[in-house]
């Protein structure tokens, strides 16, 4: 049975420079990320969930107590991975075309969608992920705990930002406010987001 | 009256090389100092609540207005809870417990090193943010963690209830600068600066 294993970054681990250190994406992603990999392969090997894709793991063990462990890692596994990809460098800014039509619809206006997705990274206590997501036919911004995910609510993701302490702390320290501001303006890939719509 | 943010009862300096003097002007000047803010902010919008005491006020979170009562809970909860945690570590550590919670500690978990692997066990099994814990509960000491800035003494909110004697913030923001990923080497130095005489003293006064 193939085990996980560890995408590649989309881009070089210096490449959100000054944004976000290459230390901390070297730590984030060689560290981190790496070490949910390898315990989603300790917990699976040699059960049936070692058979799923990686998505399908994360929603049967979604919700379940006894599969919290395999839940946590797995879900942390995808979180990361569309977080890379959340970004990009010389990314922020305004997104166009038909994602920026369905943020003013959604939200009114790129400002309040901003505001809003501001809000709920600031908001997410302790750690965890703020999300644009679509949902119902309309775009919304929503926050989960730890390693909560859309994915596991029936919820299509588009873009999100990691509030781990982690992910800001050697860059940001206390400042996550700095962090989730240099994300809009300087780091989301929204050809990314649009592909997922 | 406003709740005040405590003095460091040392220097910045003082716990290196352990805990790093970065990380506790940090720790100190800004998160703690924001849990103290934030909850005076809370509390501001409901004056009768503002003379009583914060252990009250998380005793029975349920009895704090809802419009409140996770500003409480969190703030509160890490104002409190940090509050202990300076005074949990101190620069000249005995190494090992001492006093009634040294034999307690030994009859409770079979000695030092089985209560600091199980204390450990939690503290690194604690799932994103969180606090883990020795308590005392109907006399006798136990392990556990909880979440965030919940702690035992949050009774119908807390897995774990009962009177906290240690706790160890294992938050990212504890020891990230020093330790990065590598929680447990975090853990494994803290024991070097934990304050024995505290820990005695707490459990003396919950046994």
């Amino acid at each position: 049975m193939s085990a996980f294993s560890l995408p590649p970054l989309p881009w070089p681990d210096n490449a959100l420079e000054p944004h976000i250190s290459a230390r901390t994406i070297g730590f984030h992603y060689g560290k981190h990320h790496q070490t949910y990999v390898d315990n989603l392969n300790k917990l699976v090997a040699g059960t049936p969930l070692a058979a799923l894709a990686l998505e399908d793991i994360v929603k049967q063990t979604a919700g379940q107590a006894d599969k919290a462990g395999v839940f946590n890692n797995a879900a942390q596994v995808w979180n990361h991975t569309f977080f890379w990809n959340s970004m990009k460098p010389n990314g922020g800014g305004r997104p166009a075309g038909k994602l920026a039509k369905a943020i003013d619809e959604s939200f009114g206006s790129f400002d309040a969608f901003k505001t809003a997705f501001t809000d709920a990274a600031l908001t997410q206590f302790g750690s965890g992920w703020a999300w644009l997501i679509a949902e119902g036919g309309k775009l919304k911004v929503v926050k989960t705990p730890n390693a909560d995910t859309p994915l596991a609510r029936g919820q299509k993701a588009l873009l999100t930002c990691d509030v781990w302490e982690h992910a800001y702390y050697l860059n940001y320290q206390n400042r996550r406010k700095d962090f989730v501001a240099v994300f809009l303006d300087k780091l989301a890939n929204w050809e990314f987001a649009v592909k997922q719509l | 009256m406003a709740h005040e943010l405590p003095k460091l009862p040392y220097a910045f300096d003082a716990l290196e090389p352990h805990v790093d003097a970065r990380t506790m002007e940090i720790h100190h000047g800004k998160h703690h100092a924001a849990y103290v803010h934030n909850l005076n902010a809370a509390l501001e919008k409901h004056p009768e609540l503002q003379g009583r005491s914060l252990e009250s006020l998380l005793a029975d979170l349920s009895k704090v207005p809802e419009d409140i009562r996770t500003a409480v809970r969190n703030n509160g909860g890490g104002h409190w809870n940090h509050s202990l945690f300076w005074q949990w570590m101190a620069p000249k550590s005995p190494g090992k417990p001492v006093g009634a919670v040294a034999k307690a500690i030994d009859a409770a978990f079979g000695g030092f090193d089985a209560f600091k692997e199980q204390f450990g066990k939690a503290a690194v099994g604690r799932f994103g943010s969180g606090w883990a814990w020795l308590c005392v509960k109907d006399g006798q000491l136990c392990v556990c963690s909880s979440p965030n800035q919940d702690n035992p003494t949050m009774k119908g909110v807390a897995d774990c209830v009962g009177a906290p004697v240690l706790g160890l913030d294992v938050w990212e923001h504890a020891y990230y600068l020093k330790y990065q990923n590598r929680r447990a080497d975090y853990i494994a130095a803290w024991w070097n600066v934990v304050n024995w005489e505290k820990v005695e003293s707490l459990y003396v006064a919950a046994r």
